[in-house]
């Protein structure tokens, strides 16, 4: 008897080796005390080997693991979303109390984890290999939720994280049984085989098992009406963490969303699309008027985030090249705008006692126009403005979608947009349009001993500074050279279609 | 050329951040001088016999999308852009002689502004056109919000600002989606994806997807004059601006709107033009009188300025809406006279609050008794708003009547009360203010030097004009009769008698004139 080794494609794996090698790395390296302070170095390394392995790969698509995996151009660029966030994460991480309160290296190690969950969910291309990846990258964001023992909230936000995104998986797991069951496959391929034989509507197992689907990936992509953890999670969160979720989740969620409606159930969408339609319906005003009332700007870019899920959801609404094109764009510069606002959010919570209080950015136009300015362009960028990535985000959406017949969605975008305004102006007001806040501590955080130490010179250190900056910048050069990212968008849409 | 005239104004805002503060508003007003320069070598070269595009710029901006990157000159703008620079170099330089808080920031966004603006004037892409369109609201929003004044017995600078914000984008926010189904609906009949205005024009879209469009374009356009109903942001927002801003915002972003008809609406959706002409006219004569009235009664001096703009504008959307060659060049005509009065207004306005403390019609008067000049120059000033004869805005009123009267008699003998109505509150904001017995507080003295080369020069272009008006009419008539040209070209003659009919099915119920009116094909 002959036994074959089975064949790996080292090339194709090389993203994911290189992220589980880093990660034991960084997890070791919290054992020897001379390497303890190295954690966030080895990270970063980790981070840029990956992205390095994924532009290896770019415009090479290869299925891996015998068709569980497929390693394409849709699958790179949300990874190196995921990647790139990630190493953003890092570098606000840097003097974080939450990694001080579990260790550093622990701390790296459960991001690089989920980061690993996230490039293997972009890839997946069957329901197994879907589920091992969405729990690989939800269950170390429970923990780094919870990161910060200090803090009561902090503690609350895992626990919530943890209930709600349970309950999440196992609608998730529930749909993938049942769809596994009526169309005899796990393979994404395999089901839109065995579902267009009998079509959706004549089998009442698999329209259950895509609406329960459905609903997980909508808790996991934080839409409404299953965004209600968001809020709370986001505020009690790490900013760091917060940040990182708000943007990678979100694209990795998307990603799969993506290839399982575009490419298991296409035969369907006709079926599928209005539903979902009215998903973002839905998300974009929810998401538009929660956001109007909030003062916690983490619960601000929380509801903003349901929002905008919305109309990211709307790339996927019209089920074409067009549409995934405009998804990942908007997914790119979404990502650009809310990291230079989550990186000023850090410094402000860390160098005022107001936490992440609007009154906390009151008057920084005057006093640091450093931060006031990545800020402010990211409000205006996600406010849609022009000469930002956000407008041209919206604009390549609602071509996606006026091409694909949903013109009404486009005039919810368009309706939501102005409600936004609303609550994104707010914040560029309280910059340039207030006179500074008090510098005497309220009573929001006080001396008590829950309060996070204050470090009155985290406005100036670089390694916030630079990458708000860096973010800001993108979002303005995009805004007004976009063809790149366009064509990075059109690489992905071209991999499915 | 072109290029160096939309971007200058930016360059030199971005250069001055690095200027020393005592100098960033004079590097300010230089910048804003260099544009009119170029914009003044522009129109010498212009070639007035020809209707078509001038110093044309285009350049495939994002292929991805079909957006090109398209500029041009024609007749219906020359006069715009220079009316532009002109206006926010005295603006600028008006600035620049006060004391501004934070300066690099104020005059970036004042050159920001100037950008925005021209390039939505020169914007022949419709995707270009709307991005230049909000980008305008940016600089604005700051300007107003953040060296606006807050106010007591109202809301605070930046929530004025902010209802602004909304209004306008409401609109424009509508109009993105309504230019992007115009291109796509068009290239669905056959064609590649283009937001070439030139290009869709060419062949206009189905009847239907007309319908729907023209009032999101509308609507973007009637709240940024603002026109009646749609007017709601004006009083707050006017009461809450810097003057100095406030002088460019009405003097040339109201005028974006109306340019927008023009450019846009008219020649893409000439069916639906057609079948809600009547609406629009309504809507334009409500503006005239509503705006006028309210200018009679408001004792604040800017609002009477805001108010008599709204009438001014339903002015210009009638002759626009006349559907007529006449009508049309009318209205480009008397953009500019609008623009070249408003603006010195503004700067009045300033002058008449720095001299009483108080910006109340009430507790002014007897400004005039030592300051000849300013009240000459006042005075100018207010016979050309209210259209005396001898002044451009009488041609310019003229010719709107004119067109309206070959198109819907009634309309234009209702618009021509608005004349009338006028003269008594330009005359009334005159004498309250210049003449009277002098009110207490009031300090009357002459305009120092630095305000005359503000306000002489905007006079001189006033009296200018007032002499020779064909120099814009002769520019704009081939544009302007090419622009309406679409309304009545492929279906001239079902156009007349829709005209015609429509006409008497207004003199029955205004419900019917609207189901006459439908589908001329």
């Amino acid at each position: 008897m002959n036994f074959h080794a089975p064949h790996m494609d080292y090339a194709g794996l090389s993203p994911v080796i290189a992220l589980t090698a880093g990660l034991c790395i960084v997890l070791l390296s919290a054992v020897f005390k001379s390497v303890r302070r190295a954690a966030p170095f080895l990270s970063l390394l980790t981070l840029g080997a990956t992205a390095g392995f994924l532009i290896w790969q770019w415009n090479d698509p290869t299925e891996l693991v015998s068709g569980a995996l497929r390693l394409d151009d849709l699958a790179i660029s949300i990874s190196l979303i995921a990647v790139l966030t990630a190493g953003f994460a890092v570098l606000l991480s840097i003097r974080e109390p939450a990694v001080d309160s579990v260790g550093s290296g622990e701390y790296h190690a459960l991001l690089l984890g989920s980061v690993l969950g996230m490039t293997l969910l972009a890839q997946a291309t069957n329901l197994v290999t879907f589920f091992v990846a969405i729990e690989t990258l939800s269950i170390p964001l429970y923990i780094l939720c919870a990161a910060n023992l200090r803090r009561e909230k902090s503690l609350e936000s895992g626990l919530k994280y943890l209930i709600v995104g349970s309950l999440g998986s196992a609608t998730l797991l529930y749909g993938m049984a049942m769809l596994y069951g009526g169309s005899g496959s796990t393979g994404f391929t395999g089901i839109a085989a065995g579902i267009s034989q009998k079509g959706v509507l004549g089998d009442p197992l698999v329209l259950v098992g895509i609406g329960l689907t459905a609903v997980g990936l909508a808790f996991k992509t934080s839409i409404a009406p299953f965004h209600q953890w968001t809020p709370d999670v986001y505020e009690g969160a790490p900013t760091p963490i917060t940040g990182f979720m708000a943007v990678a989740t979100k694209a990795a969620a998307f990603a799969v969303f993506v290839r399982f409606f575009d490419v298991a159930l296409i035969s369907q969408a006709s079926e599928w699309q209005p539903a979902l339609a009215v998903l973002a319906a839905i998300s974009i005003v929810v998401g538009n008027v929660g956001a109007l009332g909030q003062n916690s700007l983490k619960r601000l870019l929380g509801y903003s985030g349901v929002a905008q899920a919305g109309y990211i959801l709307g790339g996927l609404v019209v089920a074409s090249e067009a549409g995934v094109n405009a998804l990942v764009f908007y997914l790119a510069g979404y990502a650009l705008m809310n990291l230079a606002a989550f990186a000023v959010v850090v410094a402000r919570e860390r160098e005022t006692v107001y936490g992440d209080h609007i009154d906390g950015v009151r008057g920084l136009g005057a006093e640091r126009p450093a931060l006031a300015w990545p800020l402010t362009i990211s409000m205006l960028a996600l406010a849609g403005l022009p000469a930002t990535v956000g407008f041209i985000g919206k604009l390549y959406l609602i071509e996606a979608l006026v091409e694909g017949d949903y013109t009404w969605l486009a005039v919810f975008i368009a309706i939501g947009t102005m409600i936004s305004l609303a609550y994104y102006l707010r914040v560029v007001a309280a910059m340039w349009m207030r006179p500074a806040g008090e510098t005497a501590a309220p009573a929001i955080a006080g001396a008590s001993p829950e309060a996070d130490p204050i470090d009155p010179e985290a406005g100036h250190r670089i390694y916030l500074l630079a990458p708000a900056a860096l973010a800001a910048a993108a979002t303005v050069f995009f805004g007004v050279i976009p063809q790149p990212l366009v064509e990075f968008a059109q690489h992905a849409g071209a991999s499915l279609f | 050329m072109t290029n160096s005239l939309l971007w200058t104004p930016l360059a030199f805002g971005l250069i001055g951040l690095a200027v020393p503060r005592r100098y960033v508003g004079w590097w300010a007003t230089l910048g804003a001088a260099a544009t009119l320069g170029i914009a003044i070598a522009l129109l010498a070269g212009f070639d007035s016999g020809a209707a078509g595009l001038q110093d044309t710029v285009d350049v495939n901006w994002i292929p991805g999308l079909g957006v090109d990157y398209s500029l041009g000159i024609d007749g219906l703008n020359v006069f715009l852009l220079a009316l532009t620079a002109v206006l926010w170099t005295a603006g600028t330089a008006f600035a620049a002689f006060r004391e501004q808080r934070r300066p690099h920031l104020f005059f970036l966004m004042m050159l920001l502004g100037e950008t925005a603006t021209l390039g939505s004037f020169l914007a022949q892409d419709l995707l270009l056109f709307v991005l230049f369109f909000d980008l305008m609201l940016v600089p604005f929003y700051f300007l107003f919000g953040a060296w606006g004044s807050d106010r007591e017995d109202g809301p605070t600078a930046a929530a004025a600002t902010l209802k602004m914000i909304v209004y306008t984008l409401i609109g424009s926010l509508l109009m993105m989606v309504a230019a992007i189904a115009t291109a796509i609906i068009s290239a669905q009949h056959g064609g590649h994806l283009t937001f070439s205005i030139a290009e869709l024009a060419k062949h206009p879209i189905g009847e239907g997807s007309q319908r729907w469009i023209f009032w999101f374009f509308a609507a973007a356009f009637l709240v940024k004059m603002p026109a009646f109903l749609l007017h709601g942001w004006m009083p707050d927002a006017y009461r809450a601006a810097p003057l100095p801003a406030l002088a460019v915002f009405s003097g040339v972003l109201a005028k974006v709107g109306a340019y927008g008809f023009l450019r846009v609406v008219l020649p893409l959706f000439p069916a639906a033009t057609v079948e809600f002409q009547t609406v629009i006219l309504l809507i334009a004569l409500a503006s005239i009188l509503y705006g006028s009235v309210m200018a009679f009664t408001q004792t604040n001096v800017r609002l009477v300025a805001g108010y008599s703009s709204v009438a001014q504008l339903g002015f210009i959307t009638a002759g626009i809406f006349a559907l007529s060659a006449d009508g049309a060049d009318g209205a480009v005509l008397q953009m500019v006279n609008h623009g070249l009065v408003v603006a010195p207004l503004f700067v009045i306005v300033a002058l008449l609050a720095e001299r009483s403390g108080t910006e109340d019609l009430r507790k002014m008067g007897g400004m005039a008794t030592k300051a000849p000049v300013l009240a000459a120059l006042f005075l100018i000033v207010t016979l050309a708003t209210l259209a005396m004869p001898g002044s451009a805005n009488f041609i310019g009123e003229f010719y709107i009547l004119n067109g309206l009267f070959n198109a819907k008699i009634v309309f234009a003998f209702i618009a021509i009360s608005g004349v009338a109505m006028s003269a008594y509150y330009a005359l009334r904001l005159y004498q309250r203010t210049m003449h009277n017995r002098k009110a207490g507080g009031v300090e009357s003295r002459e305009i120092g030097w630095h305000d005359g080369i503000v306000l002489i020069p905007l006079v001189l272009c006033i009296l200018g004009l007032a002499l020779y008006p064909q120099l814009i009419l002769k520019r704009t008539d081939a544009s302007a009769a090419q622009a309406v040209a679409a309304t009545e070209g492929p279906s001239r003659g079902s156009a007349k008698t829709l005209q015609r009919g429509s006409r008497r099915a207004f003199w029955q119920t205004p419900s019917t004139a609207l189901t006459t009116t439908e589908a001329p094909q």
